[in-house]
């Protein structure tokens, strides 16, 4: 029999630091999702220790949640008890992995970005996300050099490696807007010095993947068209697949523990 | 046996050394001394209170360092020791002793460059091997067994080692 879903209070700090968290859990359960299967034994343990890191940053930021919310909810709770639309993480990381190209470009796109976003973020007014942001930002600098290395590896690389890349680059573009984008709720929290406005990021995020975009022979496309709807939990239809895995157990057999 | 002839400090003392020889589980020749990840004991009413920090945010042996402090705190007769996580300053290889080091590379791991600084991290890397002390080295995989380890191999010797790396 299945479990209801918790109610979450989503004040701004609440609702902001679940989005962070979310994208950590989120991509980390996707690149978990090659483990055994990678094209090599080096990048099977690249993608989960890199997994890993990201599922580690989504403890630390559900902990630091359910801190603020006080009311009872757990990063147990926040990760196996909230349903689709609850979910406020990016949709270019529930994007499926596709082939190893589409995963090495959507982990390009946003490491590029968490490791800017994370290393302005140690200035961060709030003390707590300030140290979870200080921690983050050794772990993405390691995950930006690995996918610049694949991004040319593989755009430099056979016919056949250079138009997936494209293909897949050409693909997830759209995705990429909204990691820049800010509602009301977060534009108070900017304002008071706790978050950090993200669009002031994206030069420095465009000039890095116009680089590494270059040395590959790849190109970005022209369209500024994004789609944008996962931090108020519009999704794709991969989330709730994706989600239905993650929470089964808990789902199944609430509570259980081992 | 703890009993009240002792004063906080020499309490202090005793379970910072109790808790200095807990070893990495997946390192065990470095204890969490060496590591950097001791922070700071505390007595509070009698209370032993240990603050340790996460070397990788998703370290899992950061469960099994804490449960491994409590058991040899109580063993030492410690009642109801706690332990808990701290994450600023974070954690950087610079806080690794130099015993430290010279226990890694015994053991067949190079020890991260000094000075991790975000240069060290995207700058030429010149790792000694472990073995034969050649630095005519190679990576092989950014990551390695566990978080804090890349896989190097030694073009002098041959030999494949793990590298400690910088953070």
């Amino acid at each position: 029999m299945a479990i209801a879903s918790i109610q979450v209070s989503e004040t701004p700090l609440v609702l902001y630091t679940l989005r962070r968290a979310d994208d950590a859990l989120i991509l980390g359960h996707r690149l978990s999702e090659w483990c055994g299967h990678a094209p090599m034994l080096e990048e099977d343990m690249a993608l989960a220790n890199m997994g890993l890191d990201l599922l580690g940053q989504a403890r630390e930021l559900y902990s630091y949640a359910a801190k603020v919310e006080g009311k009872g909810n757990d990063e147990d709770k926040f990760a196996y008890l909230r349903d689709v639309r609850q979910y406020r993480n990016l949709l270019l990381l529930e994007q499926p992995n596709g082939d190893f190209a589409r995963t090495m470009v959507r982990q390009f796109f946003y490491a590029a970005f968490a490791d800017l976003y994370w290393r302005a973020m140690m200035k961060s007014g709030d003390a707590t996300l300030a140290a979870i942001a200080a921690k983050s930002e050794k772990e993405s600098a390691y995950h930006v050099r690995h996918s610049s290395e694949w991004m040319v590896r593989l755009g430099d690389g056979t016919a056949e490696s250079h138009a997936r890349a494209q293909t897949a680059i050409d693909d997830l573009w759209a995705f990429t807007g909204e990691m820049f984008e800010v509602d009301g709720s977060e534009r108070a929290l900017i304002d008071s010095g706790i978050a950090v406005d993200p669009a002031a990021l994206r030069a420095q995020w465009l000039k890095t993947i116009s680089d590494v975009v270059g040395e590959a022979t790849l190109t970005l496309p022209k369209s500024d068209w994004m789609q944008q709807g996962g931090r108020s939990g519009r999704h794709s239809e991969h989330l709730g697949h994706l989600l239905s895995e993650l929470q089964s157990m808990q789902r199944t057999f609430p509570g259980a523990t081992w | 046996m703890v009993t009240a002839i002792f004063t906080d400090a020499e309490l202090r003392q005793r379970a910072w050394d109790v808790a200095a020889d807990v070893v990495d589980p997946e390192i065990p020749v470095l204890t969490i001394a060496d590591l950097g990840v001791l922070r700071e004991v505390a007595i509070t009413d009698g209370r032993v209170e240990v603050a340790i920090t996460p070397t990788y945010s998703g370290c899992p042996a950061m469960n099994m360092i804490t449960l491994e402090i409590e058991l040899a705190l109580e063993r030492e007769g410690f009642r109801d020791p706690k332990v808990r996580t701290v994450l600023s300053p974070a954690w950087t290889t610079d806080w690794m002793s130099e015993e430290g080091r010279r226990k890694l590379r015994e053991y067949g791991i190079a020890p991260p460059l000094a000075a991790s600084s975000r240069r060290a991290l995207f700058g030429v890397q010149r790792v000694a091997c472990p073995q034969c002390g050649s630095e005519d080295t190679e990576v092989l995989s950014e990551f390695g067994s566990t978080s804090c380890k890349a896989l190097w191999r030694c073009k002098n010797c041959r030999e494949p080692f793990d590298y400690f790396k910088c953070h």
